[in-house]
């Protein structure tokens, strides 16, 4: 076992890890954050996408040990006080989701899109999306609303 | 809202959906989110090889692992199955159907289940499952069904003496003429590929034990009520002891249309051991643990006159079972049976299907269920037809249009309504196909390596399953209807009840957009339940685009006697006859006296009290309705696509995307348009990059999300969406169903342009997908 602290979505915490635990399933199993969700085992998905240090990562290709110190966010720390992230809002607002089940991951790797610059343009959003897996939407609407949150992150800002 | 207050209506209107918040904030009641205390992790050990007997099973060495409770064997759990899995549909009276357990000792398919193993946690689990040593004696597999038939083919179950399932034919012969009487016969061989369907969320199922001898499965399934008779039926318990959740569930497709192994063995050995059991698939196990779709060969044949009009159609079909028939495998074919002719009227018409095992996954519904596969040999052949007879493939379709509603087919059903030229017309308007052609032509004289191609499909579909007398004349074991309950609580809420059971389709929006409107209320005082067997007890589930056209018009038939109960009630404490009354914006008056009224609220409140009903009225105002539709209804429209081909790799990409559906009524425009976004993309995803392979000893090539190319948003292009409506007259809310439409379309739109692309450099067919390696040989192959 190996002492590892991280601080998610503002909260520090202090485990005790085996070196083969995945960070995905630190975050589920061990910290009770269920809305990062597994859709593959080969990093393929992107379900589980997460925000360490400032960049979208799929938490599947993460060990627990190695984000040690890291400030990391999921898809519980996005709203706050209740009030939907932009990208949350455009989501709901073009019907960006179906199932729900690619969402976590698909906007938080919107969010980190959008806050690298990297969301200026319909083909810029879809190459920057393409980690990232849906089955029911055909990613029309994830791109419209992408595209919209992405407008408004830049005028609030 | 007062009922004096001008309100506009729900039905129709983009109401933004009341599903999506826990959704997009983590909140997810998704299977693997539950944990209770005590729950065992299941992982089930599979054969590697497709056609095996188990010889040994050596388990100590997992029995003694950390945290391991039990390894069961397919014998240790032999007695604890009353029934075979079960297969609802026996297409014909000698169709064979080998029985198969949720463990075996003679696997027949690489992924087949022959141990599991219980422990503490699922890490546990995985690290014994590696510990349990199984000997086995391989044989030979067969994949192919082309070659699955031939004399001296390996047999996937031996006892059968043949790899033959079923053979199913439907043959009219309308008006007598033989096939080969007509002027042009096209007959042309088209292969649809194997696929996978990828629903995000991979299966999951919990099975919790109660304290009286009850159990809870929490499954991600499509079918909560079905799977509960099954699960009960096979198992040989109490279903009353049995409830099944489905809670939220990352999206289906067909693949969570069934009964699964893993479903049986949780309840079984939660039960045998009194605790939760939970297994949480992985995706490459799902990709030989879950079903299948299509594998198809079919020989297609057009007969017309010269001047094109149709008078024949063929099909013949060699249709993939896998190597066991799941819930209704051998009936997948079946769905598609009736409209081989398209939206066309011909009058002469035969299709044969033959079932056909082979050592792979079983295969099984997949969003069209013989649909697609109708749909792509049509398509593409009207294409061919219409090159032989050199006449313009869009005038073609339009001359044999069905153009007066109901039709009946020449296979036997009736269509209830449609207008195909509108939604043709509306497409060659949206599509501009005069600019197109130019922008083709140009490119061809220029000779450049990047070709234009235009496609189309036009396409009707039989959906909302299913008429429960049809269901059974063609032998299907359940019936087609589904149920709804209305309660008016007394505090002005309404609890609706629905037998269906989404998994993405936002039907907790749609219906409370159908009772508020019906009932006059405000939306949000509607809530929508479904499931949960403990709380919706009667249903037939979500697949078949079925869930509006019936389980929707199952809630306006529950919303009218809910109306009436009211009715009653009101004329009994007025007064009054009940023909007196009126009802709407959600209250009663006396006709001509507009100024008395009382709310269906109150009247809610009233019957609840139950102070001053009608003598022999019981209390409460609550109605349940089962409907069981008159007709399948009938989805139809037109789709084109428009693809660049590089000839020089062969990579064909989609440039534009333009569909024209009419679905009938449309409760939700916005939902409406994401089933047909994602339902395009999944036909797209067939037509050119999906495609599961098995080697020659039965082993899965595609085995996980990195060889098997689904689709990214890098690969598509944005979708132009219209339609036409063409209300259904079977029911009263005039909808028809908008799942499948999408994915039954798509593929032919789709290869048809890409054909079109390198037609001029000889190429006359490229098989699905036209992966960049089948489009640059078949252009090479042009070449000699």
């Amino acid at each position: 076992m190996r002492h590892v602290a991280l601080t998610v979505n503002g909260t520090r915490h202090e485990l005790e890890l085996e070196p083969r635990e995945l960070l995905v399933y630190v975050l589920r199993d061990k910290l009770g954050l269920t809305g990062t969700n597994v859709g593959c085992d080969t990093s393929s998905c992107g379900a589980c996408t997460v925000i360490v240090d400032g960049a979208a990562a799929k938490s599947c290709t993460l060990l627990g040990v190695q984000v040690d110190g890291a400030e990391i966010t999921t898809i519980e720390g996005l709203a706050t006080n209740g009030e939907l992230h932009p990208v949350q809002q455009a989501f709901h607002d073009h019907h960006a989701l179906q199932c729900g089940y690619c969402t976590p991951g698909m906007v938080m790797a919107a969010v980190s899109l959008i806050a690298h610059g990297n969301a200026s343009s319909e083909a810029a959003i879809r190459e920057g999306l393409e980690g990232n897996l849906c089955r029911c939407t055909g990613y029309h609407n994830i791109v419209v609303a992408v595209q919209e949150a992405a407008t408004s992150i830049g005028s609030a800002s | 809202m007062s009922a004096t207050e001008e309100r506009t209506s729900y039905i129709g209107a983009p109401v933004k959906r009341r599903e999506d918040r826990s959704l997009l904030t983590g909140q997810g009641t998704f299977v693997d989110n539950m944990t209770p205390t005590g729950t065992l992790a299941m992982v089930v050990v599979r054969s590697p090889y497709a056609s095996a007997r188990v010889t040994s099973v050596a388990a100590d060495e997992a029995r003694k692992a950390e945290g391991v409770v039990a390894v069961f064997t397919a014998a240790d759990l032999q007695d604890d199955w009353k029934a075979a899995m079960p297969c609802a549909w026996p297409v014909t009276e000698d169709m064979k159907n080998p029985p198969h357990y949720p463990l075996t000792e003679t696997p027949r398919y690489q992924g087949d289940g022959v141990a599991v193993v219980l422990a503490e946690t699922r890490a546990q689990a995985k690290d014994a499952a590696e510990l349990v040593e199984v000997g086995y004696d391989a044989g030979d597999a067969i994949v192919d069904i082309s070659k699955a038939l031939e004399d001296g083919a390996t047999l996937v179950h031996p006892d059968l003496g043949t790899n033959e399932c079923y053979v199913w034919r439907l043959d009219t012969d309308a008006t007598g003429e033989a096939i080969d009487d007509a002027d042009v016969v096209v007959t042309r061989r088209y292969v649809q590929p194997r696929l996978i369907p990828n629903a995000i969320e991979p299966r999951a199922v919990l099975a919790v034990p109660g304290l009286v001898d009850d159990v809870t499965l929490y499954s991600a399934t499509q079918i909560p009520h079905i799977l509960r008779v099954l699960v009960a039926a096979t198992l040989g318990m109490h279903e009353s002891k049995l409830r099944v959740v489905a809670p939220d569930v990352g999206g289906g497709f067909g693949s969570k249309l069934d009964v699964y192994a893993e479903e049986l063995l949780a309840v079984a050995l939660a039960r045998r051991l009194g605790t939760p059991v939970k297994w949480v698939e992985e995706r490459s196990e799902g990709y030989l643990a879950t079903i299948h779709g299509r594998d198809f060969v079919t020989e297609y044949t057009l007969g017309a006159t010269k001047d094109g009009t149709i008078t024949h159609c063929r099909a013949k079909v060699k249709a993939a079972m896998g190597a066991y028939l799941q819930l209704v495998t051998p009936g997948v074919p079946l769905l598609g049976a009736w409209i081989y002719g398209g939206p066309y009227a011909i009058p002469n018409y035969s299709v044969e299907f033959t079932g056909v095992f082979t050592n792979t996954t079983p295969t099984d519904a997949y969003r069209g269920a013989g649909r697609p596969e109708a749909t792509y040999v049509i398509e593409r052949t009207m294409d061919a037809l219409a090159d032989e007879l050199e006449m313009d493939r869009v005038e073609l379709r339009r001359r044999n249009f069905i153009k007066e509603f109901p039709h009946t087919l020449a296979s036997g059903l009736t269509i209830d309504s449609g207008d195909y030229d509108a939604s043709l017309d509306k497409l060659l308007e949206l599509l501009d196909l005069g600019s197109l052609q130019a922008e083709q032509a140009q490119r061809r004289e220029n000779a450049g390596e990047k070709q234009l191609g235009v496609g189309f499909s036009t396409y009707n579909e039989m959906c909302g399953l299913a008429p429960s007398r049809i269901l059974g004349a063609i032998r299907y074991a359940a019936g087609g209807w589904d149920s709804a309950t209305i309660r008016c609580l007394p505090t002005g809420s309404v609890q609706v009840i629905t037998g269906t059971s989404p998994h993405g389709q936002g039907h907790e929006t749609a219906w409370a957009q159908i009772v508020a409107d019906q009932l006059g209320c405000d939306i949000d005082v509607v809530e929508v339940l479904h499931g949960d067997t403990s709380i919706s007890s009667v249903g037939m589930d979500t697949y078949g685009s079925r869930s509006l056209p019936v389980g929707g018009v199952a809630l306006w038939h529950a919303g009218e006697k809910v109306i009436e109960k009211a009715r009653q009630i009101v004329a009994h404490q007025w007064e009054v006859a009940a023909d007196d009354l009126e009802f709407g914006e959600g209250a009663f008056r006396v006709k001509g006296s507009p100024d008395k009224e009382t709310t269906l609220a109150a009247v809610a409140f009233g019957a609840w009290a139950a102070h001053d009903l009608p003598d022999g009225m019981e209390p409460t105002l609550e109605a349940t309705a089962v409907y069981d539709p008159p007709n399948f209804s009938w989805p139809a429209g037109a789709h084109a696509a428009v693809v660049e081909v590089d000839t020089e790799t062969g990579d064909a990409r989609l440039v534009r995307y333009v569909a024209v559906d009419d679905v009938g009524a449309v409760v939700n425009p916005v939902i409406v348009d994401g089933q047909i976004h994602g339902g395009i993309t999944q036909g797209i995803a067939t037509a050119l990059y999906e495609e599961a392979l098995y080697d020659e000893d039965g082993n899965l090539q595609t085995a996980n999300l990195v060889t098997y190319l689904v689709p990214t948003a890098f690969e598509l292009p944005s979708y132009e969406l219209e339609r036409t409506e063409s209300r259904s007259p079977t029911n009263p809310l005039g909808v028809k169903g908008v799942g499948e439409t999408g994915t039954i379309a798509a593929a032919p739109a789709v290869i048809n342009a890409v054909v079109d692309a390198i037609s001029h450099l000889g190429v006359k067919d490229i098989q699905m997908p036209a992966t960049p390696e089948r489009v640059w040989r078949a252009i090479e192959e042009a070449k000699t």
